[in-house]
């Protein structure tokens, strides 16, 4: 099996994120089966795994989605429980989720929208609202960067938004909020290649030394333009592998089921 | 009727002495006296059983009340009104305080602004030919109890004239404010508007409730549209929390006529918000757009019916309901289609949104079409906020008050946003967050 924690353990930055023996699922049927989990500041990770191996889940435990119920185990964000949190307070904390399934909000303008947020999580930080105008200009500086057109203001959140445009939007979201933490929901499902490059290169101006990404994925293919410091693969609810990018590039060529074979014979000893 | 009950004797009693008092035109005393009559025979919806249009308001504690008058000249600054209604300088503006007008609280029209509004309590002694032409005639009574009991009683109210051809170029904002009061009164608000031909108008009626107390407001509005005549309507309901309200509005609309309608609606006691319009002219349109809030044990009751008698009409009927606590709203009525009114266009649709699993709405548009070329659709939808679209918003650090604030403001939206006077939009916002407590908690 591949392991590298070597440059772990030598890593003196603050970790930014830890989970230990995360149980967690819905309605009593575990999915995730024990998840430890470490991640430090300017990192980048990804979490790879078959269909239905509790990865979505992970990332909707950490942003607090009330459907599902966590059973043991602990998360740290910061150093503080994240668990104990409302899913708006982590977020204010600077935890950000990026939806698989970007959800439309019906007449909800996307401006006021922006506004809430942006206000929220600014008052939270101890900054003053922005006045009208420089709201105005981040934000659509923010959608230029993400290709979008300032019209998309003007319309509800994510209502007739293409597969492409909600994608993009949640980055154009990622930038604007500005959090430390990026959890991102296959984020790259259904995007053809150029709208895959753009929200790359959006997941890229966010990384840097105090932000940190866990990037969840189906396919290796986004991790040619983000490239990722550790890989893990996630099978049935828990990590059967770590390493580094090489790892996704086994699993492109090889992969999951050599995994999950090797987890379950691990597992029987 | 074999025996009148004692509250029936008391409004008996109440008409005799108000027709001693009263110096009126021949036509019109045996109108109020039909009317009188009508009201008598009926009795009170309740009174009678299988009654479809009453089927889930009970007016029991309204037929069961002996009402006074209303307070007689209590005072009201205007800065009252200003803070909780719509209010531009420019509106002119007829103020009716317990049933009376108040000339210092209002602002009417000069001359040569192309519409006249005359207090009704004016007109009636020396009669009008406008008047004797239309009064009643669009809220007929023969078999509506509350449309007689206000005929027959109405003191005051608003005569509102806009010439052939006349373009008023400011809003008219009519405004009949329910004071406070040691015991329940009764007042009956009364509104004529003729619009003459190629005449355009935009009309404002609230209805504002400023005691705890019990009392009935009864109100009829008749509309008349002139051949190729636009009115653009808003309709305020802010009764107070033990109010009774029955308001009755009437539009009759002549060939190429065009209403635009907009309702806001908040509970109260009892409160129900009674509409028809008849298209009786081809080429006519009628949009009626209607948004109710209802909270805490408040019951509001949406009946409105849209006749198409004549070919070439097309309605659009959308209301959408907040509901919240163990209120209980209604949205019903019929649109007709008659034989003969082809090419017909009309849709109806009412959705609601349900914050507490106690409250309850029955939504039930109908269409009866008697015409085989038309077009026409129905629907009814009640649902609570969606989580999925909450989480989204708490996920963007927005708290939870103000991610179902706006949540609320986006299902309200495809109503309000029928509103063209901006000064209006902003306090309709305004007034759905206040009619909300549930949202009032977080800044």
């Amino acid at each position: 099996m591949v392991r590298r924690e070597t440059d772990m353990a030598e890593n003196k930055r603050e970790p930014v994120l830890v989970l230990r023996g995360l149980r967690a699922g819905i309605g009593g049927v575990e999915i995730l089966r024990g998840v430890d989990l470490t991640v430090h500041l300017g990192e980048v990770h990804a979490i790879m795994g078959p269909n239905g191996s509790g990865k979505s889940t992970l990332v909707n435990v950490l942003a607090g989605k009330p459907d599902y119920e966590v059973y043991a185990g602990e998360v740290y964000y910061r150093g503080r429980d994240l668990l104990s949190m409302p899913p708006d307070e982590r977020a204010r904390e600077g935890v950000f989720l990026a939806f698989q399934y970007p959800v439309e909000l019906p007449g909800v303008r996307l401006r006021e929208f922006l506004r809430a947020a942006l206000d929220a999580v600014r008052e939270h930080r101890g900054l003053e609202k922005l006045a009208v105008r420089d709201f105005n200009r981040l934000v659509q500086e923010k959608l230029r960067e993400m290709g979008m057109d300032a019209e998309f203001l003007k319309r509800n959140v994510n209502e007739g938004f293409s597969g492409g445009e909600k994608k993009r939007h949640e980055i154009m979201q990622l930038l604007l909020l500005d959090p430390t933490l990026a959890l991102l929901d296959e984020t790259d499902s259904g995007l053809d290649i150029d709208a895959l490059k753009v929200v790359a290169q959006g997941i890229n101006r966010f990384r840097g030394p105090d932000k940190a990404v866990v990037l969840v994925t189906h396919y290796q293919r986004i991790l040619n333009y983000v490239q990722p410091d550790y890989v893990h693969v996630l099978i049935d609810g828990r990590i059967v592998a770590s390493g580094g990018r090489e790892l996704a590039q086994e699993l492109e060529a090889k992969g999951y089921e050599w995994l999950r074979q090797a987890a379950e014979a691990g597992r029987r000893d | 009727m074999t025996q009148a009950p004692p509250v029936y004797e008391t409004y008996a009693r109440r008409f005799r002495e108000l027709e001693a008092g009263r110096s009126e035109p021949d036509w019109l005393r045996e109108l109020r006296r039909e009317a009188l009559g009508r009201f008598l025979d009926l009795g009170f919806p309740t009174a009678r059983r299988g009654n479809e249009p009453w089927k889930y308001t009970d007016v029991g504690p309204v037929a069961r009340t002996v009402f006074g008058p209303p307070p007689a000249r209590p005072p009201l600054p205007l800065e009252r009104l200003r803070r909780t209604l719509p209010w531009r300088p420019t509106w002119r503006r007829a103020v009716f305080v317990g049933g009376r007008y108040r000339p210092e609280l209002s602002h009417l029209p000069a001359a040569g602004e192309e519409v006249t509004v005359l207090p009704l309590s004016r007109v009636l002694s020396q009669g009008d030919d406008l008047l004797e032409r239309h009064l009643a005639r669009y809220a007929t009574y023969q078999d509506d109890a509350f449309a007689a009991l206000n005929t027959a009683f109405f003191s005051d109210g608003a005569l509102v004239v806009v010439p052939d051809g006349a373009e008023p170029e400011r809003p008219l904002h009519l405004v009949f404010v329910s004071p406070e009061s040691e015991g329940p009164y009764v007042h009956y608000p009364r509104v004529l508007v003729v619009l003459g031909r190629q005449s355009r108008l935009c009309l404002v009626e609230s209805y504002l409730g400023l005691g705890d107390g019990p009392y009935l407001t009864s109100a009829v509005r008749e509309f008349y549209l002139g051949e190729g005549a636009a009115l653009e309507h808003y309709h305020l309901l802010l009764e107070g929390e033990a109010a009774y309200h029955v308001g009755q509005a009437r539009f009759y609309q002549e060939r190429d006529t065009s209403l635009r309608s907009v309702f806001f609606g908040r509970g109260c006691a009892i409160g129900r918000n009674d509409v028809r319009v008849d298209l009786d002219g081809p080429g006519s349109e009628a949009y009626l757009h209607g948004l109710y809030v209802t909270t805490g044990r408040q019951h509001l009751d949406n009946y409105i019916n849209i006749d198409h008698i004549k070919p070439h009409c097309t309605s659009r009927l959308f209301y959408r309901g907040v509901l919240d606590g163990e209120s209980h709203a209604i949205f019903g009525g019929t649109v007709y289609v008659r034989p003969g009114a082809q090419k017909t266009d009309a849709e109806q649709e009412d959705k609601n949104l349900l914050l507490s699993r106690e409250a309850e709405v029955d939504s039930k548009p109908a269409l009866e079409i008697y015409a085989d070329d038309v077009k026409c659709g129905h629907g009814a939808a009640a649902g609570a906020v969606a989580e999925e679209a909450l989480f989204y918003m708490l996920s963007r650090g927005i708290g939870p008050v103000l991610a179902q604030t706006l949540l609320i403001k986006g299902f309200a939206s495809s109503v309000l946003d029928e509103v063209r006077l901006p000064a209006l939009r902003t306090q309709l916002d305004r007034l759905l967050v206040d009619s909300l407590p549930r949202l009032r908690t977080e800044e």
